[in-house]
């Protein structure tokens, strides 16, 4: 009996042991959105530049991208030359959700100075001071992309930031699939 | 040239550590003297080389040369004098080869103190700890040379503003000391079981190395948890990270093993558990190494994290957790004692003390690994197309809280009435004679105190109050009752009543500032004023300001009570130049039984005004206190006269354990002073 119960330790080590060796080969920040193949959760926020509001319904039809970004975010400036190169190869319009960024004039306009002086791939800004938003999208950590198709359903979605490997293998062809969908143009809607 | 030189004496520091871990070993069986003498010159050299390596990479720090590649991505020009030579720990690198300086420290501790150890023992218990340091060497030479050069730059990338700060040049070296001291127990452990002989004389050598390095871990974590506070901005002092968490792991098994250790000690019990504990201590500290190393879970604290890497460390971790375990296995057998005890005797209350210490540290590894867990079972899960759909989910304070505080409070009440047990037998109408008294005193404060002082009374702090005052009080009485001069104890009994204290201490310290504690984040413009508990906080706005190495708003603000000035707090929202990252300097007014905390939030508006956090917490100052008491608790009993004693009479130890009496009058047993030998 207490030969097999000297055994224990040995046992737990060897499946914790397995458990790590599984471990390294996950990548901690794959997190599986629970929000893909699900419509993207509506909004209505102020725009960075424009007078007016922003909404995913806007793009409705299209195949585009929300990125969250944010001034204070360090890899944000790393991802940017990406996804402005991203922008202008593909032709994709990619809505920037400045999330938890002191965009407005009364906040010190951090976020204008920074597109500024990195330049500003985005077709429109949505401003998310208060994170709310960031909420709703399962914002787990910033830069973060969303690809929505044609009928406003999240399909993909990349957490950190984007690389250039990224985008040619990952994102552009799954745009170009996505565009290539056939939509039944509205209507079953009834 | 001098990077060279360090490197040069690293690879010769892993050659030595090589010849220390393969031949005394090998002569400790064909009983042959000269290989076994060869350990100790060997530990000697190897700390000489190993320091002067370290001393390399100091000056390398010191003198920015950045074409050195560690130096240039953690330090800068601008960086002041001090933080340059913390910044030599202040990433993976430097912080491995500061790890195998401690451990070459410890080992030539062992060297130089343990000359009372036979030669056998001490070859193996010195080469054991050459492994691994073998072990941690290959590492760093093979995947994380600090020595590496790179075309020399402008001006280094500098060190993560997070970390320029005093609080965080000492709390690594303090916590590896901790992590690394408990190798030396390790080494003790498997020496004993490769002897296959595990005698009691085993326990009173591994006694006082296990009490030292405890007390480091115990400072240690207290130091991370203070900088936490301070620096993070947000003036929480403990958020279950994994880091803080890998921490935490060792110290609960490391606190088990004092106390089993007692057990193997005065009664030649517990053998083959001791030696796991001492296993399940250094283990858990490699773990945490590797943890924090390998980027498999994500962590506030962890600053690089490589999978290359965490596969070095994990196939390090497998051989050797996995060869002293199943070392364990052949040899355990052997460790059998035929002395019995009743349900109701102080091994059964250093049983339950140890098992309820194991259990929460297996609760804190299950919370740590869980998002791991998670993780594979999905992985499985869409391998073999299970269905089960598992997200990914990482357990948070509510779960650690959830099975902590319940535990804690079992614990303390073993805590307390454990101290009284007798050896082997003891009767329930003795102990109730006696535990009373610090029954009702306990009560009696924590209904008391509250009522007087507290705003308003809270059935959490009467909670807290009882199990804290029954340590303070179980553990005062406890001496009290020994009746003996004060200088007459030993040090293992200052050494216990200590350590209970300091627990008592900081329980007290989380108690009433978990429920006290006043948070409010409030806007204020320059001359607007905010009340809390008693005191006015004036803002009188933000200037720019200067630093070294970055730049700053610094706001002032005035508190003052009954219109009395208390203190003026400077908090800065720092900008640092390099990394351009914002950093939140809190200000803080320190006080035994309160802290006046404020950090700056953001700009509002264009008036000057800000948006502030506003803290009150009182006591918290009782949390770290109370680690400081414990500490040096672990001290006194690590330098109790006996171990000093043991050490003059450079005999076969075993002949020094006096067996206790079957029915001992009083019942101290630790008390052994050095009249007993």
């Amino acid at each position: 009996m207490s030969r097999y119960l000297i055994l224990v330790p040995f046992v737990i080590f060897l499946a914790l042991a397995g458990l790590l060796w599984m471990g390294l080969s996950i990548d901690p920040r794959h997190v599986p959105s629970p929000l893909i193949g699900k419509p993207a959760p509506a909004f209505n926020l102020p725009q960075l530049y424009k007078e007016g509001k922003v909404s995913p319904q806007d793009l409705k039809g299209k195949v585009w991208v929300l990125n969250v970004w944010a001034s204070w975010c360090v890899s944000c400036r790393a991802e940017h030359e990406v996804v402005t190169e991203f922008v202008k190869k593909y032709k994709v319009d990619v809505l920037g959700l400045n999330y938890k960024d002191y965009a407005t004039e009364e906040y010190g306009d951090a976020a204008k100075q920074w597109l500024a002086r990195y330049g500003n791939p985005y077709s429109k800004i949505a401003v998310d001071t208060d994170g709310r938003v960031g909420i709703d999208w399962g914002v787990y950590g910033v830069p973060e992309s969303f690809v929505i198709d044609q009928k406003g359903v999240i399909r993909y979605k990349f957490t950190g930031p984007l690389k250039t490997q990224d985008v040619e293998e990952t994102l552009a062809p799954l745009i170009q699939r996505l565009r290539a969908e056939k939509v039944p143009v509205e209507g079953n809607k009834g | 040239m001098i990077p060279e030189l360090g490197q040069m004496a690293l690879i010769i520091a892993l050659s030595i550590s090589i010849m220390l871990g393969v031949i005394p070993m090998y002569g400790s069986f064909r009983g042959n003297s000269n290989d076994m003498a060869l350990a100790r010159p060997a530990v000697v050299a190897q700390w000489l080389m190993l320091s002067f390596s370290f001393g390399c990479l100091v000056y390398a720090f010191l003198t920015d040369d950045f074409s050195v590649r560690y130096v240039a991505s953690t330090s800068n020009s601008a960086l002041p004098t001090l933080f340059k030579v913390s910044a030599v720990w202040g990433a993976h690198e430097g912080s491995l080869l500061l790890w195998g300086l401690i451990l070459s420290t410890w080992t030539l501790c062992v060297a130089l103190f343990g000359r009372s150890i036979p030669t056998v023992m001490l070859a193996r218990v010195l080469s054991v700890m050459g492994l691994v340091a073998v072990g941690f060497l290959l590492f760093i030479i093979l995947t994380s040379n600090p020595f590496d050069r790179i075309p020399m730059q402008a001006d280094g990338r500098d060190l993560n503003p997070l970390l320029q700060d005093v609080g965080l040049a000492i709390h690594p070296p303090m916590l590896y000391m901790g992590y690394v001291g408990l190798s030396v127990a390790f080494a003790f452990a498997v020496a004993a079981m490769i002897g296959g002989k595990l005698d009691v004389a085993w326990a009173r050598w591994a006694r006082p190395w296990t009490n030292v390095a405890w007390v480091f871990l115990t400072i240690g974590i207290a130091l991370g948890s203070w900088w936490a506070y301070y620096e993070l901005g947000w003036g929480g002092w403990w958020f279950w990270d994994p880091v803080e968490n890998a921490s935490l792991m060792p110290w609960l098994v490391a606190t088990a093993l004092m106390h089993s250790l007692v057990v193997t000690e005065k009664r030649g019990m517990f053998k083959a558990w001791t030696v796991l504990l001492a296993v399940g201590a250094f283990s858990l500290s490699l773990l945490g190494t590797f943890l924090v190393r390998s980027g498999v879970l994500t962590s506030v604290h962890s600053f690089a994290s490589d999978p290359e890497r965490g596969l070095f460390i994990l196939i390090f971790l497998i051989l050797v957790i996995g060869s002293s375990l199943l070392l364990f296995v052949f040899r355990a057998p052997r460790f059998t004692s035929s002395a019995n005890f009743e349900l109701l005797s102080r091994e059964a209350g250093l049983l339950s003390n140890n098992i309820l210490l194991v259990v929460m540290a297996c609760a804190v590894l299950l919370g740590t690994l869980f998002p791991l867990l998670t993780d594979a079972l999905s992985v499985i899960d869409k391998t073999f197309e299970l269905g089960l759909n598992i997200g990914k989910i990482s357990v948070g304070p509510p779960y650690f809280n959830a099975i902590m505080v319940p535990l804690g409070v079992l614990l303390s009440v073993v805590m307390g009435a454990g101290l009284f047990l007798r050896w082997k037998k003891d009767s329930v109408s003795r102990l109730s004679g006696v535990l009373w008294l610090p029954l009702v005193f306990s009560l009696v404060a924590a209904i008391v105190l509250p009522l007087v002082f507290a705003p308003e009374f809270h059935a959490l702090t009467a909670m807290g109050l009882v199990i804290s005052s029954w340590i303070a009080f179980t553990a005062l009485m406890w001496v009290i009752r020994q009746k003996r001069s004060p200088f007459a104890l030993s040090g293992t009994t200052w050494g216990a009543m200590l350590g209970h204290i300091g627990l008592a201490v900081t329980f007290t310290g989380i108690t009433l500032v978990s429920v006290y504690n006043i948070e409010k984040d409030v806007r204020l413009a320059p001359g607007e004023s905010y009340e809390m508990a008693g005191y006015q906080f004036r803002f009188d706005g933000v200037r720019q300001k200067e630093g070294p190495n970055y730049t700053a708003y610094q706001g002032t603000i005035h508190i003052s009570r009954d219109n009395q000035e208390v203190a003026v707090l400077k908090p800065e929202k720092r900008t640092y130049r390099v990394q351009t990252m914002p950093m939140t300097e809190a200000g803080i007014d320190a006080g035994i039984f309160r802290d006046l905390f404020v950090a700056l939030g953001e700009p509002l508006g264009n008036g000057g005004a800000w948006s502030l956090r506003v803290q009150y917490k009182p006591f918290v100052r009782w949390l770290w206190l109370g680690a400081i008491i414990m500490g040096l608790g672990g001290l006194l009993a690590a330098f109790d006269r006996r171990y000093r004693h043991l050490r003059k009479t450079a005999t076969g130890a075993s002949s020094l354990v006096k067996k206790p009496a079957a029915t001992a009058t009083m019942a101290t047993p630790q008390v052994a002073g050095g009249t007993r030998l």
